[in-house]
């Protein structure tokens, strides 16, 4: 049993939580993940490390309320316990020797790209962060973010928060100015990743992308998690998941990232009337 | 007088059509009288050829007088002195090709049901005994063991025996490795392995799931953290895939997938239980071995109405129990054989409609003995599938060999092991079971353990 020791409420759909795992917290790497499970019945799911604390035993994650089990999660206070917390999974993101990075996230994929901004910024990299988010509401890690980038651009789908566009928009006209990167990181939707490798691809930049799979086991056991890298089959849990944007068969993973979608529908349906006190047999 | 007659006793199993739609165990076991009867049917040998056909040596004559008797926990407790599996071991082991191979009532006629009576003795020990006080004289000493599946429980009890304090380290969130994830509830049900998992830890063993050993701890630092000896149990979990066209569309399984969300995910339990897992109405399962049938079997239980097993030998070659096959058969399963995909065919939004295979027939024996497939040319065909789950076996999984400077393995995997003391490249690192052989049978594991449990503690004995 692994306890919550803090959360908190980013923003109406995204919550973080600070989790009480120490054997986990000592080797936790950027771009790394754990696998939860939050009772008897529940799912594995993945959820990258979005920081941790070696000294106070404490992994945090950061994670949008998108069906069930995510539900469940959000519903957890300080105090309460995930029955199952696995990890560091995954290979940590190569970060060194890198001058200067552009590190871009898409909604929660920002959660993900703050560690590896932070890391960037620990090993002396010049950083520019940029953001997207679909509104003003839903902007999260701000603060955090300034704190370990030289530069931060917030962008909105809607220009709510005074600066319209997509993160592409933003990286097009940093690279338009003349900044040169040597490193580009994309993390969020698959849709923003391959938008944003597309674009790099045609500068010639470095991009890693770090994919979000369906994953069951995380420990390369049974292949659900996996990607066509440069035409091979990867596993995302054990190869990755940190992976170079320009080999990555994207259009394949949005296709296989559905695969369970009705499915994931009926177990929230289920579980809304449940809590409802309808009874759903 | 023994039993002369020249069959077994018959055991009782669910009606194929009625056993085809759930998940509840095939096989209903021995009532008392079934089993005193079919005990009646061991002639005592002096000579005990069964027991030599048994990887662990169950004392089995023993065992069956005692049942024979009716002195059901005494014969229990003679089989666990050398099994501490003995309710597993009675469903899944490959009996004929072990004990009963070698059972003399076999020369005319069929062997005396040996698995039949130990799952029989186990499940009335667990039914109606109450487990003994064990007595343990502590040796104040730890050892590791990764994994706990069978080989990793095994040699853990036997340790824990001997006085070590033994910590298993499981990357799971619930111990038993393939016994939990891989044999399905109606072949093995898990209640029954979580019990005889209980049993195990009643010798002080200690199991510590949500622990993947080369991600939270390299093996050296088990040995910093002052465990003498680590024994490396961690299976063979690897899936292979096939490597042709389609192998990343939708609705394509590897075996493994597909039977952790049904067996360890509970999946069928879908939506009480929240890992969904999705079959079509017609499902593809590739290749001939137990993993094959298992897969094949749990499709038709969630209600597919055309299961194929597509293997590229004969019936003769296949790898699987004769049981499994046959059980498999009278559910409905469709047997393609000779057989062998090319590609999957996807639609345009990347769902699996078809495969494309090719006849097969079989030329010289190849390295494995087996008599080589070859194509046919222009047999191509294209069957309408819209599952297709992938048996072809598996390897053992990387993580601790990649992060363990100084452990050989063999170029496919296999950690190489010094064959009487399973003693690794690395001073204090034993390993056994699927992780050095690849992908074997439970029991073989089992025997695995055993030895290494022996050799572990010469060695730390010789390190004093």
């Amino acid at each position: 049993m692994f306890r919550i020791v803090r959360k908190q409420i980013l923003n109406p759909s995204v919550k973080l939580m600070e989790v009480e795992a120490p054997l986990i917290a000592k080797k936790a790497e950027p771009g790394q993940f754990i696998i939860l499970r939050v009772n008897n019945e529940g799912e594995r799911i993945p959820l990258t490390i979005a920081d941790y604390d070696r000294e106070k035993g404490t992994v945090t994650i950061i994670f949008q309320i998108v069906g069930k089990t995510t539900e469940i999660l959000g519903n957890l206070e300080e105090g309460d316990t995930i029955l199952d917390f696995v990890g560091p999974l995954g290979v940590p993101s190569h970060l060194e020797g890198v001058k200067k990075a552009a590190v871009i996230g898409g909604g929660l994929g920002t959660a993900i790209a703050f560690p590896q901004a932070k890391k960037l910024h620990s090993l002396g990299t010049e950083v520019d962060a940029i953001a997207g988010f679909r509104n003003k509401d839903l902007i999260i890690l701000e603060e955090e973010l300034k704190s370990v980038s030289n530069r931060v651009f917030i962008t909105t789908d809607d220009g709510s928060n005074g600066n319209k566009g997509f993160v592409t928009d933003v990286l097009k006209k940093l690279l338009e100015e003349g900044n040169k990167y040597d490193l580009v990181i994309a993390i969020g939707p698959l849709v923003m990743m391959k938008a944003v490798s597309n674009l790099t691809k045609q500068y010639n930049i470095k991009t890693i992308v770090s994919m979000n799979p369906i994953m069951i086991d995380g420990t390369g056991m049974c292949g659900g998690c996996r990607v066509t890298v440069g035409g091979k089959i990867k596993f995302a849990c054990v190869d990755g998941p940190d992976f170079d944007g320009h080999e990555v068969d994207f259009d394949e993973a949005m296709r296989r990232q559905l695969m369970y979608k009705k499915e994931e529908q009926v177990s929230l349906d289920a579980h809304k009337c449940r809590l409802r006190g309808v009874d759903n047999a | 007088m023994p039993n002369m007659s020249p069959k077994k006793v018959p055991m009782p199993e669910q009606d194929p059509n009625v056993r085809n739609k759930n998940f509840l165990e095939v096989a209903l076991g021995y009532t008392e009288e079934m089993a005193k009867e079919e005990a009646q049917r061991c002639l005592q040998c002096k000579h005990r050829p069964c027991v030599e056909g048994c990887p662990v040596n169950v004392q089995i004559p023993d065992f069956i007088k005692l049942v024979a008797e009716g002195r059901f926990e005494e014969a229990y407790e003679k089989i666990t002195e050398t099994n501490s599996l003995p309710a597993i071991c009675g469903r899944v082991c490959p009996q004929e090709t072990q004990c009963e191979k070698l059972c003399v009532r076999g020369k005319k006629g069929e062997p005396v049901g040996i698995g039949r009576l130990e799952r029989f003795a186990a499940d009335w020990y667990m039914a109606n005994a109450k487990p003994k006080e064990v007595k343990i004289e502590k040796l104040n000493k730890k050892v590791a063991v990764i994994g706990s599946g069978p080989a990793g429980i095994t040699c853990a009890g036997d340790l824990a025996k001997m006085g070590y304090d033994v910590t298993i380290f499981e990357a799971f969130h619930t111990p038993g490795g393939v016994l939990m994830y891989g044999i399905p509830e109606f072949r093995l049900p898990k209640e029954l392995v979580q019990k005889e998992i209980d049993l195990v830890k009643r010798l002080g063993v200690e199991i510590k799931t949500n622990m993947v050993i080369g991600k939270v701890f390299t093996l050296d630092e088990l040995f910093n953290e002052g465990y003498k000896a680590i024994f490396i149990a961690s299976g063979a979990g690897l899936p292979s895939f096939l490597g042709i066209e389609g192998e990343n569309l939708n609705g394509v399984y590897s075996a493994n997938e597909f039977l952790t969300r049904i067996n360890l995910m509970k999946a069928y339990k879908f939506p009480d239980n929240d890992t969904p897992v999705k079959v079509g109405k017609t499902v593809a399962v590739v290749g001939g071995g137990n993993v094959a049938m298992d897969a094949a079997r749990s499709a038709k239980r969630l209600g597919a109405d055309n299961v194929y097993v597509i293997y590229r030998r004969s019936e003769e070659e296949m790898p699987a129990r004769l049981e499994e096959i046959h059980h498999a058969k009278e559910e409905g399963i469709i047997f393609k054989l000779l057989t062998n995909p090319v590609r999957i065919i996807g639609t345009e939004d990347g769902w699996v409609k078809g495969m494309e295979c090719i006849e097969m027939e079989l030329g010289e024996p190849d390295a494995s003995g087996r008599k080589k497939p070859v194509p046919k040319p222009n047999s191509e065909h294209v069957i309408d599938v819209d599952t297709v789950i992938i048996a072809i076996g598996q390897t053992p999984n990387p993580l601790i060999t990649s992060t363990t400077p100084g452990l050989t393995t063999q170029k496919w995997g296999g950690i190489i092991v010094n064959e009487e003391t399973l003693a690794t490249s690395k001073p204090g690192v034993f390993a056994g079971g699927d992780a050095v052989t690849g992908a074997a049978t439970v029991i073989l594991a089992m025997g695995a353990g055993k030895k290494a449990a022996k050799a572990i503690d010469q060695y730390i004995q010789s390190k004093n």
